[in-house]
């Protein structure tokens, strides 16, 4: 009964290996351009090498291929249900494969759906294969230094990631806590899986009541603590970590702008260029 | 009462998270046992209790209340957790109600039980914890001081009339007046009603005077259990497993330690004083003057 | 350090009013006075709701009195400007492990305290693992800290304030959720820290054990001092203590009885090694050895 164990998904798994190593900066814009890259496929040859690619980062990562799979299991569903909508009610006309009264499947609309199916798999892989490597303390900070150039125009980089670092760092308490009552009020009888909607809504009261009262009195808690270590914001504050390039992030850039060449130049401009 | 036989507990199984908190455990807790469960932090106390009740289903080996399978398809999870109270640690934290009495009352109410019993029960369940139901019953738990919290969280559970009572850290963070008066509250219970109580706790003082019987986790298994004499007696091997013993019984070994022949399962301060003036009456051929204790 | 160096911590008349949004305000402190001398450890008790933790709090700016003053090696924590130099010199650590630990990795969160100094990054990383070497925790420096035990963590803490070079450790009942090798952990660790770095310890507790520990026992009751003295002394006064929801530790209690009973020993035992020395020496001089 770990009611939310499962839930964690794409967690950091901590290992020594060049993919971890890499600039956060890097990993995060790299990871944005992936998704550009994804959205930009049209081929299917273009998802084989985009998923060539990721799995090559996954092993360089030191990410068995079995955690990684379970990791995206929740999004299969997704997936599963985008495909059916794309088969049902996609364009009518093309090759009938199949055909039962008002429900009609063509090739055409087959062939879209497991595309933009995998296509979606691959947008969320990619993600995960960032959060898989890059700790959160990581992500917040290469967060704040990304944002730190639009501080001029009002963008709170700091507070941004204070807050990000905090709610990462009390996501996992707040699950323990979240678990921990429940299971006190299941211990005076309660119930949570059983009975009507409105019966399940209000013995969600005994949870919730609890969960913020012990939300408030932690914020309290953490606040003092923070301001009893000299806290005042972001001003006069320095950092311990300083980020750096380094060689290898060059590396990863352009093994990334190397993926977007092969994926959305079309065959065509390649000829042109190699055949030259 | 209770019997676990083999109980294993893995969380998180087949994740690289993987982690066994419980292995191979089996222990029996009978009707009207005092039971200690000692333990470092992560040494699976709380796993274990959480077995006894059936908010924790075993990966492996089985937990029987009165000789019936508690994780049995056919078993009502809701009545083993009525017999068996489980109060959590900071059970404070689990109020929510606007008063005293409707959050006792919530315990009764899930059992269905008609208003007029629910009310009789509440107000004997804040009783027996030492609050005045007219006085405390109306009020909102958030207003009450720390241990009065901790109390009103106990009456909720004892309003559900169980027949075991287990109790993790029952009196962490409470001054050592609230402490006592807790313990008090609860032996009490135990010897008008007959109460099995499990007592999980690292203050070794407490489960000293309380316990009658003391079992022993290390990383998830049962290293010791036996009278809890017997199992204090043996300070050396408690310290290595991250444990103390009672002061008492500290000062009994390094008495030995210095060739005084003190009996070493001494687990009181009344025990450790008879101990020691019994060694030293025979030193000195005569029982020292006896004098009025104040 | 004589009697007559000026103290590191003097409190004077404190008193503090909490006003809440709603309903009566609620005095706290009434009229306290308190001094911490350089390198001392005062153990502050009391029953719940006695005032401790309000105390506590003023000792490092987190409060700011109501009425009289607390000054912080010659700083006046009513000052604003000398608010940010108060909590350099007193860090505090508090009861709940958990909600003190800011970052999601053990050396960013020692070195939160001094980010906030605006030390440069080398002098920060310096402390940092100077400051993981003298509470032990080296190896763990890139865990997260909800993976650690509750002693790691209240060391993760120290270690933090430490950062810092505080003169003044303020523990609000830092020992009261960790179980009794959790317990040790953090007391040697603060012990040894006032030994070798001499600082002074300021100890929030309900454990009468770890109040023995200390220089001078301070019992708060109702916003006031209601005792104070030596551990012996204080811990001698059964009859008032019990009157203040507090009790002597089992030693003590002891000593007594085999005193009562008619054994010779000496007073002031606090410990159980001391109780042990003495009781032995009764033991020789009773089989004519001595």
């Amino acid at each position: 009964m770990n009611f939310l164990r499962g839930l964690m998904l794409g967690q950091y798994v901590p290992a020594e290996s060049p993919v971890h190593r890499l600039d956060p900066r890097t990993k995060l814009l790299g990871t944005m351009w992936l998704v550009g890259v994804v959205f930009g496929t049209r081929s299917l040859a273009g998802l084989a090498v985009l998923t060539a690619f990721l799995a090559g980062v996954l092993a360089a990562g030191r990410i068995g291929p079995a955690y990684a799979l379970r990791g995206l299991r929740p999004v299969f569903w997704l997936v599963g249900i985008a495909v059916v909508f794309q088969v049902v009610f996609g364009d009518s006309g093309g090759h009938v494969l199949f055909r039962r009264g008002p429900l009609v499947v063509t090739r055409e609309n087959l062939a879209a759906g497991v595309f933009y199916g995998y296509r979606l798999i691959l947008l969320v892989a990619a993600t995960t294969v960032m959060t898989f490597t890059t700790s959160s303390v990581e992500l917040t900070d290469g967060l704040e230094r990304l944002l730190r150039p639009f501080r001029r125009v009002g963008v709170p980089a700091h507070e941004l990631a204070l807050m990000m670092t905090i709610a990462l760092r009390f996501i996992p308490t707040l699950f323990e806590e979240t678990e921990t009552i429940m299971k006190a009020q299941m211990a005076r009888g309660a119930e949570f899986t059983r009975g009507s909607l409105a019966a399940r809504a209000r013995a969600l009261i005994p949870l919730l009541v609890p969960l913020f009262v012990g939300a408030f009195r932690r914020a309290d808690a953490l606040a003092l603590a923070m301001e009893a270590r000299g806290y005042r914001g972001g001003e006069h504050r320095t950092r311990m970590k300083e980020l750096r390039v380094a060689i290898r992030d060059y590396v990863a850039a352009g093994a990334l702008l190397l993926v977007a060449a092969v994926v959305l130049v079309p065959p065509s401009l390649w000829r042109a260029v190699v055949g030259r | 009462m209770i019997r676990c036989e083999g109980v294993t507990h893995v969380y998180q199984r087949g994740s690289p998270f993987e982690a066994t908190a419980l292995e191979d455990v089996s222990l029996e807790i009978g009707a009207g046992d005092v039971i200690g469960i000692i333990g470092a932090t992560g040494s699976g106390k709380s796993t274990l209790v959480q077995h006894l009740n059936g908010l924790l289903r075993p990966t492996a080996g089985r937990v029987y209340l009165d000789d019936v399978d508690i994780n049995a398809r056919e078993v009502d999870r809701r009545r083993v957790r009525q017999q068996v109270g489980l109060l959590f640690q900071y059970p404070e934290h689990q109020l929510f109600e606007e008063t005293v009495t409707a959050d006792v009352g919530f315990g009764p109410r899930n059992l269905g039980l008609a208003p007029d019993e629910v009310r009789e029960r509440t107000a004997r369940a804040l009783a027996q914890v030492g609050l005045d139901p007219a006085v405390f019953g109306p009020r909102s738990p958030f207003s009450l001081s720390n241990g009065e919290m901790r109390r009103v969280a106990i009456a909720g559970l004892l309003a559900m009339e169980p027949r075991m009572l287990i109790l993790d850290e029952p009196t962490a963070g409470l001054d050592p007046a609230s402490r006592r008066e807790i313990l008090d509250h609860i032996m009490r219970l135990r010897n008008a009603r007959g109460l099995t109580i499990v007592l999980v706790s690292h203050s070794m003082d407490a489960v000293a005077r309380l316990c009658r019987r003391v079992v022993v986790l290390d990383r998830g298994r049962v290293v010791a259990q036996g009278p809890t004499r017997d199992v204090f007696a043996d300070p050396a091997r408690l310290a290595a497993l991250g444990l103390g013993v009672p002061q008492v019984a500290e000062c009994a070994r390094l008495l030995r330690e210095r060739g005084v022949p003190v009996r070493p399962d001494v687990l009181t301060v009344e025990e450790a004083r008879r101990a020691i003036l019994d060694v030293l009456a025979g030193v000195a051929g005569r029982r020292p003057a006896p004098k009025k204790v104040p | 350090m004589s009697d007559l160096a000026p103290a590191l911590i003097r409190v004077r008349g404190l008193f503090h009013t909490y006003e809440p949004g709603a309903g009566e305000p609620v005095p706290a402190l009434r009229g306290v006075d308190l001094d911490v001398r350089r390198g001392e450890c005062v153990a502050l008790i009391g029953g719940n709701g006695s005032g401790k933790s309000t105390l506590a709090k003023h000792l490092n700016a987190l409060l700011l009195p109501t009425a009289g003053e607390v000054i912080v090696d010659g700083l006046d924590t009513r000052d604003r400007d000398a608010v940010w130099a108060v909590r350099q010199r007193v860090g505090m650590i508090f009861e709940h492990p958990d909600d003190q630990l800011i970052a999601a990795v053990v050396e960013e969160d020692v070195a939160f305290g001094c980010e906030n100094l605006g030390l440069p990054p080398a002098e920060i990383r310096s402390r940092v693992d100077e400051a993981l070497r003298i509470v032990g925790l080296e190896a763990l420096r890139r865990r997260p800290p909800h993976l650690l035990s509750g002693g790691q963590k209240q060391r993760v803490a120290i270690a933090g304030v430490l950062a810092m070079r505080p003169r003044c450790l303020v523990l609000d009942e830092a020992t009261s959720m960790l179980d009794p090798a959790g317990q040790r952990e953090v007391m040697e660790t603060v012990l040894r820290l006032r030994r070798d770095e001499g600082l002074a310890l300021v100890l929030i507790t309900h454990s009468m054990e770890e109040a023995a520990l200390a220089d001078r026992v301070v019992v708060l009751a109702g916003g006031t001092v209601a005792l104070s003295g030596t551990p012996a002394e204080v811990f001698a006064r059964d009859d008032a203590l019990r009157d203040l929801r507090l009790e002597a530790p089992p030693i003590v209690a002891l000593a007594r009885g085999l005193a009562a009973a008619g054994v010779a020993l000496p007073a002031g035992l606090l410990t159980a090694p001391q109780l042990a020395d003495a009781v032995a020496a009764a033991y020789r001089r009773g089989r004519g050895e001595a």
